[in-house]
């Protein structure tokens, strides 16, 4: 009978000590267990107020025969140690400054004194420019296109050049992307050819997305690039999760996910950052805040220091760049990247840029915004001509690599498009694969049907679907 | 002149589609005057009229401050101010939370979601279950269950769970939904089916312009939350003679708008412009189609679809969201309970199929008029 006593009192005080420390997962309590004194919580002098803890505390102190030394400045609330103050004070909603942003290049592409950056070759370097560029004049003549009628829809990345290449440039290929919908430069710069952008946005047979989505929503497994779903933040929480199984594979890469300033006030947004933090898991949470939401400015979106100042409120380390500098996207991509992986953590990077383009070739963004500022920030602020000012510096670029360069991609990019066009579209028989792995009868059943309905009325279906 | 054409059926033509022009009559209404309008601008109009005759009432979302992506809201924050016309951050979860906190005070709020495909977030707060607590004792740890949702379950369930101590019947959910030619996954869909499934809400579903402007006016004043939406394909392509004064349109009262003997049909939104062509089409061979807007889909006038379907022994329904679990479904099964032996053919369905929205697909996909035509014959010919 004792003995069940004796051993109901220890288990009970265990419980007692384990609830004061809010148990949890290995991962997480750790840090909390560190916190505690060594052999249970402290006898204290001064009473908690928390009424929870001071009935643990003087039951503990009743059943317990130990006392520790405490200081009574400090108490051990639920999440660890925390000195008091009696004065009332409340931490103020913004700091004085804003969290100040990284750069190296001036506006005009020199180098800043004292810049620090981490040093590209001049390999790296051309294909960086080469690839802006290349971004930049896809987008052109894919916009084209779709004002032709010859796409039914586009969205260009005009103004962020910078953050879509230099960010790709930084990465290594087994880093795996959750983008949203405007960062095709990352699979530009991982080899996606200009034939598979344009096979994506006429919904050929050779898209990899079997004409199923509407344009720009490109994906490549090859290329570790996850399909890009319209959807606003949802792949934030996805990143995550992908982030945790290379952590447990021990591999040498991270997640990394982008999102812009709208995204950031989806609930997918919290959810992520906080999951990032507490599973420690290596990915980074790349923002381009280009100022604009469809018609919505930040101003409308949120009332922090933009974006980057969230981080800290998730326990993430966060850095703000200008995402119009090259160099500098490079720089805190790589140095965030080391971080994730070596330290298992998130980082999140905000990238301060601007929207040139349209939202998409729905909007015309002239409703909202004057023009002025859109050609301003195309002009006087333009990624492009920053870098290549600094290529050129260094003696790696010239006019004649330029023109050599821009009427090589146009040919291309017309030839992409002549082939595209005309190639057929996918097989009828893709609009019911891949729903699962394997068609169920539902779907075997339907697809009967409306072969029949083909059969009787071959007018209603387009004829560039084969059969 | 306007009163001329007040004692006319009043003609929807939507010119241009790949369907060709159609023409649906509407009951003609009072001699009032009317102008033409199509869907944005009518729902325009219902907006700007509840703004005005409600100074409690408010309109937000992604967009609309600057007329909103399909201009629905256009003219309301140069007109009313921006305290009462906003944009909102990008946040589906955190419109309709808040829309139901204004309601819940006593005001109308009038979210828009700028597409219905991106209601899901919001759906959570349709429903909230209350959490419970439970000790674990062998972990020494408690643990929380429950979850929340707007739409679900709180909208839906606030003046239930409250005893009727509170309500947030002054909110109005508008989406626009449905197929476009062009919207793939996340530009097309038809959600209505998720939110049938709600006690506590309403699902709301307009034809046309003239139809949008009284059914959302009755929706904004219902006591109760509703979830209204628009057929984006007909924003601009459907034209209407909508009267200009204040009407509502009742909830919950289904319409025939063709009458027929041989079979009834169906629809709600932009599918019932398919439809009738496939009733014409039927007529020519001699097959007479009745024809019905069922308006509003929870909770949904089952009288007027028995009363047809007694007469004529056969049902037909037709909607573009995928059929299994579609609300063909629950009107199948319940026209089958009330009208069993009165029916000579099994229920029909011509529906989206089991995929997502397809792209380049989408014609194959689509519920057209020869599918429609074809499921007509069939079911007569049983």
């Amino acid at each position: 009978m004792a003995q069940h006593l004796k051993s109901s009192k220890s288990t009970f005080l265990n419980v007692l000590r384990h609830s004061l420390a809010f148990g949890s997962p290995s991962h997480a309590s750790r840090h909390l267990r560190q916190k505690l004194p060594h052999g249970g919580p402290p006898s204290i002098k001064k009473v908690s107020p928390n009424p929870l803890t001071r009935l643990c505390n003087t039951m503990v102190d009743t059943l317990s025969s130990s006392h520790e030394d405490t200081n009574s400045q400090v108490m051990d609330f639920p999440g660890g140690k925390v000195s008091f103050t009696p004065e009332i004070h409340f931490i103020s909603e913004s700091n004085e400054e804003r969290v100040p942003c990284y750069r190296v290049l001036d506006d005009n592409g020199q180098q800043l004194p004292n810049s620090q950056f981490v040093p590209v070759s001049k390999e790296i370097a051309v294909k960086m420019y080469s690839d802006m560029v290349t971004l930049q004049m896809m987008d052109n003549i894919f916009y084209e296109a779709q004002r032709q009628g010859r796409l039914s829809f586009y969205a260009t990345a005009y103004g962020e050049e910078a953050i879509n290449i230099a960010s790709a440039a930084a990465l290594s290929p087994d880093d795996v992307i959750f983008p949203q919908y405007r960062e095709p430069g990352v699979l530009l710069w991982r080899g996606f050819t200009l034939q598979e952008f344009a096979n994506q946005c006429f919904g050929n047979k050779s898209d990899y997305g079997k004409g199923r989505q509407m344009p720009v929503h490109y994906g490549s497994n090859k290329l570790n690039y996850f399909t890009v779903s319209a959807t606003i933040a949802t792949q934030l929480p996805n990143a995550v999760g992908a982030a945790y199984s290379l952590k447990m594979d021990g591999k040498d890469a991270c997640a990394v996910t982008f999102f812009g300033d709208g995204g950031s006030s989806e609930g997918d947004f919290h959810a992520a950052m906080n999951f990032a933090a507490v599973m420690e898991a290596p990915v980074l949470f790349i923002c381009r805040n280009n100022g604009w939401a469809i018609s919505t400015p930040t101003s409308d979106q949120f009332r922090s220091d933009g974006v980057v100042v969230k981080g800290r409120a998730y326990g993430i380390r966060s850095i703000r760049v200008d995402g119009n500098d090259a160099l500098a996207m490079y720089s805190a991509v790589h140095e965030a990247r080391e971080m994730a992986i070596r330290e298992h953590r998130p980082i999140l990077i905000e990238a301060l840029t601007y929207r040139v383009g349209h939202h998409s070739t729905s909007d015309d963004s002239t409703r909202y915004r004057s023009a002025d500022e859109i050609e301003w920030w195309n002009k006087a602020r333009n990624p492009l001509s920053r870098f290549r000012t600094w290529v050129e510096s260094n003696g790696w670029w010239s006019d004649e690599a330029e023109s050599d360069l821009r009427s090589r991609i146009k040919k291309e990019m017309l030839e992409a498009i002549r082939v595209a066009e005309k190639t057929e579209k996918p097989n009828l028989n893709h609009m019911f694969s891949d729903v699962y792995d394997v068609p169920p009868l539902n779907l075997r059943e339907q697809e009967l049907l409306v072969r029949q309905a083909i059969k009787s009325h071959p007018q209603d279906y387009p004829s560039d679907v084969p059969l | 002149m306007a009163s001329l054409l007040g004692r006319f059926c009043r003609k929807l033509v939507v010119p241009g589609s790949a369907h060709g022009s159609r023409m649906i009559s509407t009951t003609a209404c009072d001699s009032e005057a009317v102008k033409s309008l199509n869907l944005y601008s009518a729902i325009n109009q219902a907006l700007h009229i509840a703004l005005e005759t409600d100074p409690r009432s408010y309109v937000f979302g992604e967009d609309v401050g600057f007329g909103g992506v399909f201009r629905c809201t256009t003219g309301l924050a140069e007109r009313f101010g921006k305290n009462r016309v906003f944009n909102t951050p990008l946040c589906e979860q955190g419109i309709v939370g808040f829309g139901i906190g204004l309601a819940a005070m006593g005001n109308r709020a009038v979210v828009e979601i700028q597409f219905a495909d991106y209601i899901y977030p919001a759906f959570d707060q349709v429903k909230r279950v209350f959490p419970t607590l439970e000790f674990d004792f062998s972990t020494a740890e408690f643990l929380i269950r429950g979850f929340n949702s707007q739409i679900v379950n709180e909208a839906a369930k606030f003046r239930y769970r409250s005893g009727n101590q509170f309500n947030c019947g002054g909110l109005t959910i508008r989406a626009p939904y449905g197929a476009v030619g062009h919207g793939g996954h996340y530009h097309s869909q038809s959600p209505e089916a998720f939110f049938c499934h709600v006690p506590g809400i309403k699902v709301v579903i307009p034809r046309s312009p003239r139809e949008a402007k009284g059914l959302l006016l009755s929706s904004i004043r219902d006591p109760n939350p509703v979830v209204f939406f628009e057929p984006k394909w007909l924003y601009r392509q459907a034209v209407e003679e909508v009267p200009e004064h204040d009407y509502m349109i009742p909830l919950s009262q289904a319409e025939v708008i063709r009458e027929g003997n041989d079979i009834t049909l169906v629809g709600w939104g932009a599918q019932l412009t398919v439809m009738e062509q496939a009733c014409l089409d039927a007529e020519k061979e001699g097959i007479s189609c009745e024809l019905i807007d069922l308006k509003t889909l929870l909770p949904w006038d089952k009288e007027t679809v028995e009363a047809s379907v007694k007469k004529t022994g056969r049902l037909l329904i037709s909607h573009e969201a995928p059929v299994t679990g579609g609300f063909g479904a629950e009107i199948s099964a319940t026209i089958l309970e009330r009208c069993f032996l009165k029916l000579e053919a099994p229920v029909s369905r011509v529906c989206g199929l089991d995929t997502p929205f397809p792209l380049v697909f989408e014609p194959f996909y689509m519920p057209t008029k020869n599918k429609i035509l074809d499921a007509i014959k069939s079911t007569v010919n049983y």
